[in-house]
């Protein structure tokens, strides 16, 4: 079957945009808008692709790529306008539609079955009327085209066994079991090391020449400037530009992004880094499935000093934040705060030493939803709001106003469920809490995941701002990008263990990266 | 004692199990067609209550038995339909909505009963089914007697054990039912319509679990008592987290209930001098200590308990 695929794109090289006879659009998408009960996702959009191209989807988070790429895929159905697929008009009511018309979709979120096997995850849904599952000939189509394409996982391996990045190998190999033509990625560098990152930009070179249409949605710009052929700018649900990267450069693209000019981003002067004011000794913690996660940890964070905690996720992050915060019990080792050794697993205890507790799911973790504003303000600390053993009301309105007022949170006021603010100003209400205390120690676990730019830079600004006035803090983060923006030092975690630590000023994105990957060899 | 072991006594226990399992097998096995499309149906108990009673009256007005199964299946697989609409389609909680079921299918039982029957000083009672010898098989001594020579219904059981894992394992509706039930999500985003294989497997459980019902007033009885069920739903609830969610394990687990129902039983006709409700205990309180030795190793399906919806942003 997928024998022939070349047969069309014979004349196709990898920049065809730059071609006499310009390659033929193979999705249009003409003024679809969507909106989800009073927020407006896409507006009006129009959005077209062509034979053979990677095309980048560039926007804020929040800015309506995933939705409107949900709608070519079928999972969402537009409220108006078009979509043609080879120049034919199409109206799709499920994904199974959209891959009928060969469109295949790597959701951000990975869309796989962890106790599955590879082969079993690639093959669902795919028998076409077949009762029987034909395991053997679906493992030679499978074999043919990791062998075409080279992207080599084991078929018999259960999902849940395979690194992140070869999960992501799995999803593409799903979609292309489906013979798929048009490949849409939603950001698919987000979870994976700059090692696995190259791979991945190695395989959809070699799917684009090969014919194959690839939607490539992202917020970074340099990603951007090195896979794709041309890039489309959506802000706040409407495109608002597209250019030729040959053409542009990351600066105009970040204003288009943004709609403003950003500030040249300046890492402010550290000070004089004071004494150790978190120090973990020997830190071994298991995770769920009781294996060791964290894996004899020892570090030390000095007053005035921000250190990064780079890695891809699942290297331990989680278990250690948990175990600093008093919700997972070390299996050995020590964590002192302010020089006293906390017990092991009493979160009041760690709230008590005076820790600034920022977790990583401020959804699940950090708030209560269903609180009011001002109750999730006192959470933990609510001792000090009592008279006669009843909540003081009072002192808490008023100790929540003036945290509002500090923080500008936005907010129908002080008594409004928490449900209903925004990402970013849910995350304002967790730094309100735990900063205003003057922390001795912070302890941020991916403090702006799923933030915009706005929130990320008020984000940023707290937690200089702690450092400036004497916090320890430890800055666990998937974002190189902030890592390197923030931090004094950064350290690398992998399988438990610090591979490395490096100077925030003089470290190389290279060395990191390679830290990541857990290769430990100096950079060449 | 040496009276207790004579190879009667233990062909008898054999077959007495074999009995005793079948009601609890087909509950165990409709159960799980639903729970690996990530719908607990806790409807079972008054689900088999009215597959029991449904097929009961139906024989008793026709005459036939057959016809009696078949009213019991589409009677199941009409109030599974029903759990559908509420789990499913509703996306209510799946604890309410079944113990719902349950609570209004009990009511439901008792009151069609009455009203058709009345109170009669003796309930009324139907031919039951006659236990069909396998050519050849049944002639095996110990073996045949015990395993052989049964209702056509226990044969039943025994053959969809086999039939479900082959569905489950074996074939494309199987991993589409398997997915559906580890990740809604991705069972979606490959075209497959998520509500619908719930709403078919929980239909499919639900004829099951009827059948099982109807077992016990054409079988292992002829009359229909309110009581009749007696806990076989939750039973196979437990046998379901006992095999950890595998039709072969699954059935193991109800095959040991029976086997200790049936042993219960026969102690109590060897009269010892202790009350019989201790030895009326003994399968229950194995099944507590099977749960709580197995069940720190279950792994349940991922999206069980979970509604799936398609249009939320997150």
């Amino acid at each position: 079957m997928p024998a022939d695929r070349h047969a069309m794109s014979a004349g196709t090289e990898e920049a065809p945009a730059s071609g006499h006879t310009a390659p033929p659009c193979v999705v249009e998408m003409r003024s679809i808008t969507k909106t989800f009960l009073d927020v407006t996702a896409n507006s009006n959009v129009t959005f077209s692709l062509r034979e053979g191209e990677i095309c980048a989807l560039l926007g804020e988070n929040g800015a309506g790529k995933t939705t409107l790429m949900n709608i070519l895929f079928g999972y969402y159905a537009a409220d108006s306008g078009e979509i043609r697929i080879g120049g034919e008009k199409v109206s799709f009511s499920s994904p199974k539609d959209a891959i009928a018309c060969r469109i295949g979709m790597v959701h951000q979120h990975f869309t796989l079955v962890p106790s599955q096997t590879v082969l079993e995850n690639v093959v669902v849904g795919s028998g076409g009327g077949k009762f029987f599952l034909d395991l053997s000939g679906a493992r030679k189509k499978l074999l043919a085209l990791q062998e075409r394409f080279g992207l080599s996982v084991d078929p018999d391996a259960p999902v849940w066994t395979l690194p992140i990045g070869g999960q992501q190998k799995v999803e593409i190999l799903k979609a292309l079991y489906r013979d798929a033509r048009i490949l849409i990625l939603d950001e698919p560098t987000a979870v994976l090391a700059p090692l696995e990152t190259r791979e991945l930009f190695a395989t959809l070179r070699t799917l684009a020449a090969g014919g194959c249409s690839i939607i490539f949605i992202s917020h970074k710009l340099y990603e951007v400037m090195e896979i794709a052929d041309r890039v489309v700018v959506l802000t706040k649900g409407v495109l608002t530009a597209e250019r030729k990267v040959s053409e542009t450069s990351e600066r105009e693209l970040a204003n288009l992004m943004v709609g403003r000019d950003l500030a040249e981003k300046k890492r402010p002067p550290r000070g004089t880094p004071g004494s150790p004011l978190l120090e973990i000794r020997g830190l071994t913690v298991k995770n769920d499935r009781n294996l060791e996660a964290v894996n004899d940890l020892s570090l030390d964070i000095r007053s005035g000093e921000i250190l990064g905690m780079a890695g891809v996720s699942g290297n331990g992050q989680r278990e250690l934040a948990e175990a600093l915060f008093g919700l997972r019990k070390p299996v050995s080792g020590t964590i002192s705060v302010n020089g006293m050794p906390l017990p092991p697993a009493r979160p009041k205890a760690s709230v008590e030493s005076g820790m600034g507790r920022i977790p990583e799911d401020r959804m699940t973790t950090g708030l209560l939803l269903e609180l009011s504003v001002e109750e999730n303000l006192v959470l933990e600390n609510h001792a000090d709001f009592r008279s006669l053993g009843m909540l003081d009301h009072g002192a808490i309105g008023r100790h929540a106003e003036r945290l509002i007022s500090d923080f500008s949170i936005k907010t129908d006021g002080r008594t409004a469920k928490a449900q209903t603010l925004s990402g970013g100003n849910l995350q304002k209400i967790i730094l309100a809490r735990e900063l205003s205390a003057s922390p001795k120690v912070v302890v941020a676990a991916q403090p702006t995941r799923g933030l915009d730019v706005g929130a990320i830079e008020y984000v940023h600004w707290r937690i200089l701002d702690a450092r400036a006035s004497g916090a320890a803090i430890l800055l666990i983060s998937e974002d190189l990008d902030e890592i390197f923006q923030l931090s004094d030092r950064i350290a690398v975690m992998y399988e438990g263990r610090i591979m490395g630590i490096a100077d925030g000023g003089s470290a190389s994105r290279e060395q990191i990266g390679l830290w990541m990957s857990g290769v430990n060899e100096p950079c060449a | 004692m040496e009276q207790v072991f004579t190879i009667t006594f233990i062909t008898g226990l054999l077959a007495a199990m074999m009995r005793m399992a079948t009601p609890i097998i087909f509950g165990t096995l409709g159960e799980i067609l639903s729970e690996r499309a990530g719908v607990l149906n806790l409807g079972i108990e008054g689900i088999m209550l009215m597959g029991a009673m449904t097929g009961f009256l139906t024989t008793l007005t026709t005459g036939s038995l057959w016809l009696g199964v078949a009213a019991a299946a589409l009677v199941g697989a009409l109030l599974a339909l029903f759990m559908a609409f509420l789990a499913v389609y509703l996306g209510l909680s799946q604890h309410v909505s079944g113990l719902g079921i349950t609570l209004f299918s009990t009511g439901l039982a008792m009151f069609i009963y009455r009203l058709s029957v009345g109170s009669p000083v003796n309930p009324p009672t139907v031919r039951p089914f006659t236990q069909a010898a396998v050519p050849f098989l049944s002639e095996i001594p110990v073996i045949g007697p015990a395993f052989f020579t049964q209702y056509t219904l226990v044969y039943w059981a025994f053959l969809l054990i086999p039939a479900l894992w082959v569905l489950l394992y074996r074939t494309t509706w199987g991993l589409a039912i398997r997915t559906v039930g580890e990740n809604p999500l991705a069972a979606d985003t490959v075209g497959i319509n998520v509500n619908l294989v719930r709403t078919l497997c929980l239909a499919g459980g639900g004829a099951l679990m009827g059948i099982g019902g109807a077992f016990l007033t054409l079988a292992h009885q002829n009359m229909f008592l309110i009581d009749v069920v007696g806990g076989r739903g939750w039973i196979s609830i437990a046998m379901v987290i006992f095999g950890n969610w595998d039709p072969a394990r699954g059935a193991a687990g109800a095959l040991i209930f029976g086997f200790l129902d049936a042993l219960q039983l026969r102690l109590q006709g060897l009269g010892f001098d202790i009350p019989f409700h201790l030895f009326l205990l003994i399968p229950y309180l194995m099944t507590v200590v099977a749960l709580v030795s197995v069940s720190r190793r279950a792994a349940a399906p991922a999206g069980l308990l979970k509604p799936y919806r398609r249009e939320e942003k997150g």
